[in-house]
């Protein structure tokens, strides 16, 4: 079956919401990195950061409206980045448990 | 017969934009929204080989990591965040605007595009100016003073202007494609039912957007704990 995505205009409170979102999380993630949270900080950076590439996809590139193989290909793309970097920072933090000789 | 005359008006109510290989305006939309996909995921892999080295590194020397990313400007690089999702923002009116066949508009947005993403790599261009002064460019010229491994503070400056240096590359291809899209705008060559071009260039333009969103906190906000944030 066709979908009918393209016919689907998104209204501008929404870009305007997730503008404003964007903006705020600009500044939040600034603010964040002074507060001492040790290890976490990191995490808590790339969550936001994760957050807001996540509505500019959804929203700004129109993948919520997409058609399900837009979505599915978008998917199986950010999928093999998490290969990469999960399968190599596996590596690299579970390697000095063993006492392997070059780190 | 019959097939030949329904084939003639078939040409006769044809949309000059849609290519003969294609079934309908949806698929080919569809396919040239597909295929700019594919290719954003190829760079998606480029820029990831680019954020991978920087997470092995940042693992390995922390404190260098920590060392060198404060002595970046958190104010510039938050600024310039804001002013790249202004440019999204702009960008995705454009589309909006071009969907609805408003010719005026779009130019006018596209052109805001440009010239927030004009502002954002003169922005950048100030940033290295500043590295230049301060001897922070990795190579023979390199000085850190007070820095306790020399050689990863080096390291991280490194993938500093690499990660930054693509992304500005990209910037700056944008920015030709964004001259011609706006020529090709004023002169009228898309309509509501036909602006693929612009489409496909904002997932571009939103994708950029996309790795600097990554890069401001990993770059910028490594450890800024306790010390003066602005």
């Amino acid at each position: 079956m066709q979908e009918h995505s393209e016919h689907h205009i998104v209204p501008k409170r929404v870009y305007a919401l997730v503008f404003a979102t964007l903006i705020a999380l600009t500044w939040v993630t600034a603010w964040v990195a002074t507060v001492d949270l040790g290890a976490f900080n990191i995490y808590v950076a790339l969550s936001i950061a994760t957050f807001k590439a996540s509505i500019v996809v959804l929203f700004f590139m129109h993948v919520k409206y997409g058609t399900r193989l837009t979505k599915f290909i978008v998917c199986s793309g950010i999928l093999w980045l998490m290969f990469l970097l999960f399968v190599t920072m596996g590596d690299i933090w579970t390697r000095s448990w063993m006492g392997v000789p070059g780190r | 017969m019959s097939s030949h005359s329904s084939v003639a008006a078939h040409d006769a109510a044809h949309d000059p934009n849609l290519k003969h290989h294609f079934e309908n305006a949806d698929q080919q939309k569809e396919s040239a929204s597909i295929g700019m996909w594919v290719f954003l995921l190829t760079e998606l892999m480029f820029f990831g080989g680019l954020f991978l080295a920087y997470f092995v590194y940042r693992q390995w020397y922390p404190e260098a990591f920590i060392a060198a990313s404060n002595k970046t400007d958190v104010l510039v690089g938050a600024i310039n965040t804001t002013v790249l999702i202004c440019s999204s923002l702009t960008m995705a009116l454009a589309v909006h605007y071009a969907s609805k066949g408003r010719r005026e508009l779009l130019v006018l947005f596209l052109i805001a595009t440009l010239l927030l993403g004009g502002i954002f790599l003169g922005v950048k261009g100030y940033e290295y100016h500043d590295k230049w002064v301060h001897h922070e460019i990795p190579g023979e010229h390199f000085e850190c003073h007070g820095c306790a491994d020399e050689v990863h503070t080096q390291l991280f400056f490194s993938l500093y202007f690499g990660m930054t240096g693509l992304h500005a590359s990209h910037m700056i291809i944008g920015f030709g494609v964004l001259l011609v899209l706006i020529w090709q705008a004023w002169k009228g060559q898309f309509s509501a039912k036909w602006y693929t071009p612009i489409e496909m260039f904002g997932l571009y333009w939103h994708f950029v957007d996309i790795v600097w969103i990554f890069l401001f906190p990993l770059l910028y906000l490594i450890d800024r704990v306790g010390r003066p944030l602005l």
